[in-house]
């Protein structure tokens, strides 16, 4: 996408970077890998919204550290827990970015950490509780281009 | 892609028949208070000095986004201070021919170098020229320890740099002025500052004095103040020294640029790091 | 390279769930950037990351290309008597580095 001068001059801070990569290589997930990721995950398990969010920015001001963080309503007991939250980025070059595991010790279901994004896409977390249960939050991140250098 | 970079620099530069005040490119730096760790209150903004160009003295900080923001407020999360834990121990670390470190003459660097970063660019007498505080630390190597000098950027030099000038951290920068000659290179940093160069002519004034607030592309322009150097900034993913964002900056421009510590840019620092009088010194900073 | 930082408080009561920060040192070299002569600089980056307490398992990631360098994990433990966490990070090379810190449990 080509932003036009409307979009400049209407003070849009937010570029959708088509073609701009900050990892450096314009090839991006192929559609599959996300698929075959998610399907690696969680089987064939139906997947809900709710129990789980995702936090991110709405706006990255840098593509090569956006803070992320999951949490999702558990009592982490030794009966029900979370087991796993699997994290994707649907336009990474490489879809999967982390997979936080935890335990009934963790006390919560909440991880944060720092990520890289290659452009404005969406990012994907799926929670896996002990009782085969799978939830799923997705966030649109913009990741904006900086100023003369690029 | 080429169209868009066109009209940026049309819109910076300012010369486009287009009136920046028609169009609401603007983003006010955003109104809140830098607090680090609970307890170090920051100044972020400050009257200016007598002679100085803008209304206020603002830091980058306040241009940046809530996330990058938040980063500089913990100085657990802020990754710049890896840089700062390593510069401590090679604070502490012999080196040269005459086996001592730092504080084998320095002591504590909380005591001893407590106002260091505030207040340099400094006078130096015996070297006849303002230094800063890399070029300090390579007298020191060269003269008292008998160690090689730091090359620009390499080894120790960023992260040495950074626990030195964080000790002043929350301290208003002030330099003397009256010291030595350090007005001629006020002077001739000052017309570095304002001189248009580079394919895309435009000066320093171009972007943070004229256009600071105003997006070029997506990047939101600050009044490119130096109080947070060396700082850590999320594009490279480490610190980064003041001479290095200088010579990008030019870069940038499409201009030959200067070497790192020449008297152009040591001018140019002494300059602009009175334009940032009375910030606290933010080291190492987080910016983007 | 320089340690790991570690963030665990010192006391807790029994039953507290505390928070516990880590950032360390590393380049993260993704894999998928080229150097000067366009040669892929080669993928390395710590990809598995365990806190363990007093030798029971308490939060593990496994991490791809896409987290940034010095990567950086907030997490949060449930403690129920005094102890020692023990923290890994194991690099694409093998090689791994370790961290402990001890919390007083009242």
């Amino acid at each position: 996408m080509n932003p036009t001068r409307r979009q400049f001059l209407t003070g849009s801070a937010i570029i959708a970077a088509g073609g701009l990569s900050t990892l450096g290589l314009p090839a991006f997930a192929a559609a599959e890998d996300v698929t075959k990721a998610l399907a690696d995950f969680v089987g064939d398990s139906e997947t809900k919204t709710g129990k789980l969010t995702l936090k991110t920015p709405e706006i990255a001001e840098n593509g090569n550290t956006v803070p992320i963080s999951v949490s999702v309503e558990s009592d982490m007991t030794e009966e029900s827990y979370v087991e796993s939250v699997m994290v994707l980025a649907e336009d990474n070059p490489l879809p999967n970015v982390i997979t936080f595991n935890f335990t009934p010790a963790s006390g919560k279901a909440e991880a944060s950490t720092r990520m890289r994004l290659a452009k404005t896409q969406n990012v994907i977390a799926v929670a896996k509780m002990s009782d085969g249960t799978v939830y799923t939050d997705t966030k649109n991140i913009k990741v904006t281009i900086g100023g003369c250098g690029g | 892609m080429m169209k868009t970079k066109i009209y940026n620099t049309l819109l910076v530069a300012g010369i486009t028949a287009v009136s920046l005040s028609t169009v609401s490119v603007t983003a006010a730096p955003v109104d809140e208070t830098l607090i680090i760790d609970e307890e170090i209150e920051i100044t972020t903004r400050a009257a200016p000095p007598e002679g100085h160009p803008l209304k206020e003295v603002i830091s980058g900080w306040h241009y940046r986004t809530p996330e990058t923001r938040e980063l500089e407020t913990d100085t657990f999360q802020n990754p710049g201070y890896l840089g700062v834990e390593q510069g401590e121990e090679i604070w502490n670390t012999a080196e040269g021919t005459e086996g001592k470190s730092c504080a084998s003459c320095h002591g504590d660097a909380s005591e001893s170098m407590a106002n260091v970063g505030a207040t340099f660019p400094k006078w130096h007498a015996k070297m006849n020229k303002p230094v800063n505080v890399e070029l300090q630390i390579n007298y020191c190597r060269t003269e008292n320890m008998g160690a090689e000098p730091y090359k620009f950027d390499k080894s120790g030099q960023k992260p040495l740099t950074a626990y030195i000038k964080n000790q002043s951290l929350g301290k208003p920068v002030e330099l003397d002025l009256a010291a030595g000659d350090m007005q001629a290179w006020f002077d001739k940093g000052k017309e570095t500052y304002y001189k248009r160069t580079g394919q895309l002519n435009l000066s320093c004034a171009s972007c943070h004095e004229k256009n600071n607030g105003n997006y070029i592309r997506a990047d939101h322009l600050s009044q490119g103040n130096v109080n947070g150097f060396p700082t850590y900034r999320l594009k490279q993913n480490k610190l980064i020294s003041l001479h290095n964002r200088f010579r990008g900056c030019i870069r940038d421009t499409r201009a030959e640029f200067p070497a790192a510590f020449s008297d152009e840019l040591m001018g140019l620092e002494v300059y602009v790091t009175w334009r940032g009088t009375g910030l606290s010194v933010e080291t190492p900073a987080v910016r983007q | 390279m320089s340690k790991p930082r570690i963030k665990v408080p010192k006391k807790a009561a029994a039953g507290d769930i505390i928070s516990i920060k880590t950032l360390v040192t590393h380049q993260m070299e993704s894999g998928q950037r080229k150097d000067k002569e366009g040669n892929v600089i080669p993928r390395k980056i710590l990809n598995k990351f365990a806190c363990e307490f007093n030798g029971n398992p308490v939060f593990s990631a496994d991490i791809d290309a896409a987290i940034s360098s010095n990567p950086f994990l907030q997490f949060s433990a449930r403690v129920a008597e005094s102890g020692t966490f023990k923290f890994t990070w194991t690099d694409d090379d093998g090689s791994v580095i370790e961290a402990e810190k001890t919390i007083e449990v009242s």
